[in-house]
């Protein structure tokens, strides 16, 4: 092991990396300059650091030349520092005596037609990275037990499929959902392409299994209101809406004993509120006093306080003996401590009417996916019957418009990216008609049939010997007869370069979709970060798609990018698997970046304690017995590491561990005065 | 000066989880950018001690970056805050000694923004070629 006051000895290891580095930096030029720096012992270059020869370099390394700290000079920290700082602890150093210059993503990649100043910049790099290396000290993770208990956001399919993992796998999970029932989006569906799975039949066991799972505490109804702690150690304040209506268990707690919501419907009978049900996209009537639909879980019926005029007949239908609706039911918070979160909070449709040229809001037989998934199923508005909105006439053509709003640039409410499964829904929707309707014939607008899935293209395949008619051409305008209803659909046909105006009885838009309303204040809540397109950002898009930049934040299904039903649950068992990890760890090493208090500066001002935005900071009187003063304490265990105090502290008296002052001015002094100090 | 082009040294101090991600984003696009500026990685801007920017140019810097989360992204809740306050007081002091305060400037990138990253290091890189060499520079010779 280094000792502290030793005469830094260093060792430069520099990475072709193949050709990714070499091809734009003289590798070589590199090491020869690094070789010359004060302080480095010995400097190596070698084609791939990261490969087990590269990495026993360095163990060798630091044992023939007894160094003090390892540089290496290669890809991003972000990706390798974990690999380097094995083998530096391997070697026999504290892995904190490593760092890393970041001379590929951020600069031979950058900077590939300038052979000269990549070379020169990576130079400064290794100079800049050797001056905080010389400074670097020992430092040792401090470990935290994690919490044998998991949250999960959001209720539909993914967050189901993630709570019965993580249930089944021993740990207590406490599963919120906004709506009054679990099912999310797919509940809604009527098949699920490519096998015509009825989508309930295959949801609802899972929703039953969610609710009479004994480690899944169920909270429907249900809203995140704060976040607080850190990986193993959430603290998650909920708020339950006020349903208004008591549960079996809630009544009991009351006194009422065999009292509390049996889902009989009495209520909902004489309810004298009609509203439009959200589940049935506005398409039924509900009451003020509901459930969205028969299958629900948990089978009971919610307020909404919005509409309900406390009339109180529901109060007189529900009985004496039950006693489950009270009007004066408020919001109540709890609080739950958890280990590890799996956010899986979903999508909605982009607002389709803001591409006024397609006539959504406007023309009553234009509809979107799912207003059809909602018309066609059996238990919808119209029991399967398939009609138009106008006039409830069977439509006999359909017009799909694909790419509603997806793979779009024009701005406004239009969306960049592919929405994934809406080429695959539309061919199942295609199809249903057929299968329907004898006669009826679909005709999907197209600008690529997207079939990527198992069994994805057979089933395309099926739809087109079916007798679905494809034309390949973008929709630029849909226009209303206003006598029949009839619309009449303009696109170019490209195979056959014709322009086309077709009149038929319907329109189905593929909407675009698009992150929750509020997914960005979510987001904000639990500290993780989005695409540049809104969606929930993972770890590493292609080695960590369940992970988050906040350690112990976990992502499933579509909140983290478009993904059908099976993507989603794959991700979920993922996202479980992951988040039971720490569990079952037992305890997590944080990154001992901790504030340190050098007593003897501090002037006990305290502005640092106002500056932490954890509260990690206190103002605590000296023990050094003379009595005078106050001096600031840090409590490790809730300090990030941020080094907002540090970067303020008149004194200088705070110590960011791995950040310091003297590395960072030792980095500046390094670039910019090459060494003379 | 030497003879031929002004090459600006210019200093970056990042954060960790926003814009040094979006700057490895951009390599991993293989987004191009002048080469002008080095970077050095903390945790997040709000480690940014006023005089660390001083020491860099007192040290000769042309210019210097700092750049952390948008407003709301910041990993440490608002540590990016905290640097953006004090980046105005800093602009103050350094227009009290002469200097431009064009030299410093704060910007906000997110991981996904690796474009963006490419489009600051252009925008940075060519105010400062405009401004030329910092005067503190002759100043010590």
């Amino acid at each position: 092991m280094a000792e502290d006051n030793k005469e830094p000895r260093i060792g430069v290891f520099v990475c072709h990396c193949g050709t990714n580095i070499a091809g734009s930096i003289d590798v070589t030029a590199v090491k020869d300059y690094a070789q010359t720096l004060p302080g480095v012992t010995i400097a190596d270059e070698y084609q791939y650091m990261c490969s087990t020869p590269g990495q026993s370099k360095i163990k060798a390394a630091i044992a023939d030349y007894d160094l003090t700290g390892v540089v290496v000079a290669a890809c991003s920290p972000r990706l390798h520092e974990p690999t380097f700082r094995v083998a530096t602890q391997e070697g026999g150093l504290n892995p904190f005596r490593f760092e890393m210059a970041n001379i590929r993503e951020q600069n031979a990649w950058v900077h590939m037609h300038d052979r000269k100043a990549a070379t020169d910049k990576a130079k400064d790099q290794v100079r800049i990275a050797v001056a905080k290396a010389r400074l670097l000290e020992d430092l040792i993770p401090k470990s935290v037990p994690v919490e044998k208990a998991a949250l999960v956001v959001g209720a539909g399919i993914g967050g189901i499929q993630a709570s019965l993992d993580l249930g089944s796998a021993g740990i207590p999970v406490t599963l919120v959902e906004r709506w009054p029932t679990v099912g999310g989006r797919m509940s809604q569906l009527d098949k699920t392409f490519p096998t015509l799975d009825c989508s309930q039949c295959i949801l609802t066991p899972k929703m039953v299994d969610v609710g009479r799972h004994p480690m899944i505490d169920l909270k429907t109804y249900t809203e995140v209101e704060s976040v607080e702690g850190y990986i193993g150690n959430f603290d998650v304040t909920l708020r339950r809406r006020a349903r208004g209506v008591l549960t079996p268990e809630e009544a009991e707690a009351r006194g009422i004993v065999g009292g509390g919501c049996n889902g009989c419907g009495d209520c909902e009978e004489v309810c004298p509120v009609i509203k439009s049900n959200e589940f049935e996209m506005g398409m039924a009537p509900r009451k003020a006093i509901y459930i969205f639909h028969a299958q629900v879980m948990p089978l009971l019926y919610t307020i909404d306080f919005d509409s309900c005029v406390k009339c109180g007949l529901c109060i007189e239908a529900c009985g004496p003996d039950k006693r489950a609706i009270d009007l004066d039911m408020v919001d109540t918070f709890e609080t739950v401590k958890v280990g590890t979160i799996i956010l899986a909070t979903g999508y909605d449709l982009i607002p389709i009417e803001g591409k006024r040229e397609w006539g959504y809001k406007q023309f009553d037989n234009v509809i979107t996916g799912l207003e059809f998934e909602r018309l066609i199923c059996a238990s919808g508005p119209t029991v399967g019957h398939l009609i138009r909105p106008s006039d409830g006439a069977t439509p006999m053509k359909v017009a799909f418009v694909l790419c509603a709003g997806s793979r779009d640039n024009s701005g406004g409410v239009a969306k960049p990216y592919c929405s994934r499964f809406c080429c695959m829904y539309s061919l199942k929707h295609a199809h249903q008609i057929m299968e329907k309707i004898p006669g009826a014939v679909p005709y999907l607008f197209y600008m690529d049939i997207r079939a990527f899935g198992k069994g994805y293209e057979e089933f395309y395949y099926r739809v087109q010997d079916e007798g679905a008619k494809f034309i390949r051409g973008r929709v630029s305008n849909i226009q209303e007869d206003v006598q029949t209803k009839n619309l009449h659909v303009f696109a170019e046909d490209t195979l056959l370069g014709r322009p086309v105006d077709l009149e038929c009885d319907m329109v189905v838009l593929a909407a675009a979709i698009q992150p929750k309303a509020d997914a960005d204040s979510l987001r904000q809540m639990f500290g993780i970060s989005k695409s540049q397109d809104g969606w929930y950002l993972e770890a590493h898009p292609k080695l960590n798609p369940c992970g988050t930049t906040t350690a112990g934040i976990f992502l499933a299904g579509v909140c983290q990018g478009p993904k059908d039903v099976p993507d989603t649950v794959a991700q979920a068992e993922g996202a479980a698997s992951a988040a039971s990890i720490p569990i079952h760890m037992g305890q997590v090493d944080l990154e001992p970046y901790f504030a340190v208090c050098i007593e003897e500066k501090c002037a006990g001002c305290g502005m640092c304690t106002n500056l932490c935005p954890f509260g990690a900071l206190d103002l605590v009187d000296r023990e050094d017995g003379t009595g005078n003063g106050k001096v600031m304490r840090v409590t490790e265990a809730k300090c990030k590491g941020c080094g907002t105090c540090g970067g303020f502290c008149p004194g200088g008296a705070i110590k960011m561990q791995h950040f310091t002052s003297e590395q960072i001015v030792g980095q500046i002094d390094a670039f910019l005065l090459e060494g003379e100090q | 000066m030497a003879d031929g082009e002004f090459k600006p040294k210019i200093m970056a101090i990042i954060c960790n989880w926003c814009s040094y991600a979006g700057a490895d984003l951009a390599g991993g696009g293989r987004v191009q950018y002048p080469p002008d500026v080095r970077a050095i990685r903390v945790m997040c801007t709000g480690r940014v001690d006023p005089l660390f920017i001083m020491k860099a140019f007192q040290d000769g810097a042309d210019g210097v970056l700092i750049s952390g989360c948008h407003f709301g992204d910041c990993h440490y809740l608002e540590g990016n805050f905290k640097c953006a306050k004090r980046m105005f007081l800093v602009k103050t002091l350094l227009k009290s000694i002469g200097l431009d305060d064009r030299r410093l400037r704060m910007t906000f990138v997110s991981a996904s923004e690796g474009a963006k990253w490419g489009q600051v290091m252009e925008d940075v890189v060519n105010t400062i070629k405009e401004l030329g060499p910092s005067p503190l520079k002759e100043f010590e010779k």
